[in-house]
């Protein structure tokens, strides 16, 4: 193995950490946040994506389809916080967990009634269809180096909203304490809803970029979001730090796993929650942190 | 006296049945729901078609069918096949997708002898090896065949350094292992490295990379549905298919071409049908299954197609006799099909033996290069009826 190799498997495990970290921020924001477990995180990315086919057909580029499908995917995030888990704050995750993996089955039953169970794929956009030669024998797209760098800008993003803004400094408030926040005259049910459908848009919008890159299928989101559950369990609950963080992790557990123990690479991604779990079981950030 | 009666009564063959003919009782057990519903959904056309086509009648019976969803769904696999075998006292019984329904169907196939099992995709190996009975048959394929049918082909064409790359599942084992069987067989080495990736998993980057360090003379792979569209076009993406040719088993490009565009083209695989196989009976195919379901016809349907035939077949012989049960077997064991994928016949193990076609991705379709492995025979280890 020569140092250019390693150095590809570490630029494959970045950029697909990178992904999986947009989707696993909004999964665990809404958690820091809310409070509230949802298992549906997952169906929103499977959306985002059929939304990027869809919309790609009908306007003929993906800029059109994201500019589009931003709104649809935040409509569609108040319309569940609104209508299925306003009624479940405060109360136990377990109706939480049951109520969001029911979501799931109505969110695959609608994409199926929408779209239909065929497979289908979404063209990478002309301007950004090349490839980088690495090596003589392997080329790098550069559509996965755009992907990278658009999630790295709305991770920049989202920290400096959450960090600088007055809407952040409401948001962390009501985070800590619901009641206090109200009493201080802020309207924690709008801002609830507004935590939840960005956290519908985030994970809508890493479907939407991914789009050219994975296949759009019936089933997408239920992968994806287990890994995003161990990245948010890696990362310590409700901290946007450690999701990134463990999202890295994840990334490069698999890309080094799958080539250097083949046999066992499946395994690796979670001997690595265990690991974490043993070391540090309240998450390598635990919220609040 | 009414036992004797009720005894005797079951001896009595059923077209003999008093008070006019009773309907041939046919189970049918596939997917409905899920990620393999649109399988279930082209066997079933193309098996009422072919039933249709015969007027309606099976050795100048009547029959009925009666669906089970089995969901793909293993923990059900039992109780499904039960309800229809014990609950409908079906004759047949046509089924599954899946391989672990398949294998867990034939612990009650094992428990009711007069039930014939029909199964019309499953390819687990096991099926026509170890679990082997006399009552079960299969129309489609077995995993074997699909690995083996390219194994001597790819040495042939130049590459002696070869690189697999499948899911770590069953399906994907056994396929690997039958080419590497083949490839050995025809002189060639092991495999460089062969490469597993968890199923359903479809992140193919670092493999790729892999792929690209070892400097293969060609790569062997089998996907299939999304994870083969993912596949497909990445590989083209990063490698040069000029450098690391890309082979296949047929199921690689079956049914995800419209999806990957350009990305196939050229791609060589080998399988027991193609959509361009130029005969009268595969034409006559096409054209009646685009008319009936307004679909393209595939693999599936072929195989539905073809059960179609094999009940019509052995109920001729029979005379609709499904008491007869020593007789169906025979004449199913006998029958001499020949349908949209060519001439086949089954094998002592109850598997097909067929031609498996070279074909090669052109204009995005799987065209026919010509036969990988003519007339290709599951060893059918382990099985002795």
């Amino acid at each position: 193995m020569d140092a250019s190799f390693v150095l590809i498997q570490a630029l494959n495990g970045v950029q697909y950490g990178i992904l999986l970290f947009l989707v696993a921020s909004g999964l665990t924001l809404v958690f820091g946040i809310m409070g509230v477990i949802n298992l549906a995180h997952g169906s929103f990315y499977m959306i985002g994506a059929y939304l990027a086919y869809w919309l790609t057909a009908k306007t003929g580029s993906l800029g059109g389809a994201v500019a589009l499908g931003i709104p649809i995917a935040f409509a569609l995030g108040l319309a569940v916080e609104r209508f299925a888990v306003s009624f479940l704050y405060g109360q136990d995750h377990l109706k939480q967990v049951l109520l969001t993996y029911g979501l799931i089955l109505v969110l695959n039953e609608l994409q199926r009634m929408l779209w239909g169970s065929d497979v289908h794929s979404v063209p990478v956009p002309e301007i950004l269809r090349g490839t980088v030669r690495l090596t003589e024998t392997l080329s790098y797209p550069i559509y996965r180096l755009f992907l990278s760098a658009a999630c790295l800008a709305l991770a920049g993003g989202m920290a400096w909203v959450v960090r600088r803004t007055r809407l952040g400094m409401t948001i962390r408030a009501a985070a800590a304490d619901r009641e206090t926040a109200g009493a201080l005259g802020i309207d924690t049910d709008r801002l609830f809803s507004l935590v939840f459908g960005a956290g519908a848009v985030l994970a809508a919008l890493a479907g939407m970029l991914a789009a050219p890159i994975e296949s759009v299928a019936p089933g997408m989101g239920e992968q994806v979001l287990v890994l995003c559950l161990v990245i948010v369990v890696i990362g310590g609950i409700g901290s946007v730090k450690g999701a990134f963080l463990g999202a890295m992790a994840i990334g490069l557990a698999d890309s080094f796993g799958k080539t250097l123990l083949p046999e066992t690479a499946g395994l690796f991604v979670y001997g690595l929650m265990a690991a974490a779990l043993v070391w540090r079981p309240q998450g390598l950030f635990a919220r609040g942190t | 006296m009414g036992a004797a009666a009720s005894a005797a009564a079951a001896w009595v063959p059923s077209r003999f049945a008093i008070g006019g003919e009773a309907p041939v009782r046919i189970g049918i057990m596939l997917p409905y729901t899920g990620v393999y519903a649109q399988l279930g959904e082209n066997i079933t056309s193309g098996l009422t078609m072919r039933l249709k086509a015969t007027g309606d009648k099976l050795g100048g019976r009547t029959y009925e069918l009666h669906k089970v969803d089995s969901e793909a769904n293993p923990s059900k696999a039992v109780d499904n096949a039960t309800k229809l075998v014990k609950g409908k006292d079906v004759d047949f019984v046509v089924g599954p997708v899946h391989s672990g329904v398949a294998l867990a169907m034939t612990k009650v196939m094992a428990k009711s002898p007069k039930t014939i099992m029909i199964c019309p995709n499953a390819g687990a190996d096991e099926l026509t090896r170890g679990a082997c009975l006399r009552n079960v048959f299969r129309t489609s394929f077995s995993n074997w065949q699909t690995g083996f049918s390219m194994g001597a082909e790819v040495l042939k064409r130049g590459h002696r350094r070869v690189v697999t790359l499948t899911w770590k599942y069953a399906a994907g084992q056994e396929m690997m292992a039958a080419f590497g069987e083949s490839f050995r067989k025809a002189g060639g080495a092991d495999p460089v490295e062969q490469l597993w990736v968890d199923f359903p998993d479809a992140e193919f980057q670092p493999v790729l990379t892999r792929i690209a360090a070892l400097k293969p003379d060609a790569v062997f792979a089998f996907f299939s549905g999304s994870g083969a569209v993912k596949f497909i076009r990445d590989y083209d993406t990063a490698l040069d298919r000029k450098q690391i040719p890309l082979y296949g088993t047929g199921f690689l490009t079956e049914g995800v071409l419209d999806a990957v565009g350009n990305h196939a083209e050229g791609i060589v695989t080998a399988l027991h049908w193609a959509e361009t196989l130029d005969s009268p009976e595969n034409r006559l195919f096409l054209g009646d299954f685009r008319k009936t379901t307004g679909r393209m016809a595939d693999v599936f349907a072929v195989q539905g197609w073809d059960t179609g035939t094999l009940l019509y077949r052995a109920l001729d012989t029979v005379k609709g006799d499904t008491g007869a049960t020593k007789d169906l077997i025979q004449a199913m064991e006998d029958a001499e099909i020949s349908g949209p994928r060519g001439v086949w016949h089954m094998s002592k193990s109850h598997n097909p033996i067929q031609d498996f076609y070279l074909r090669q991705v052109e204009g995005g379709r799987n065209k026919v290069l010509g036969i990988a492995h003519a007339q290709l025979e599951d060893p059918g280890t382990g099985c002795k009826m």
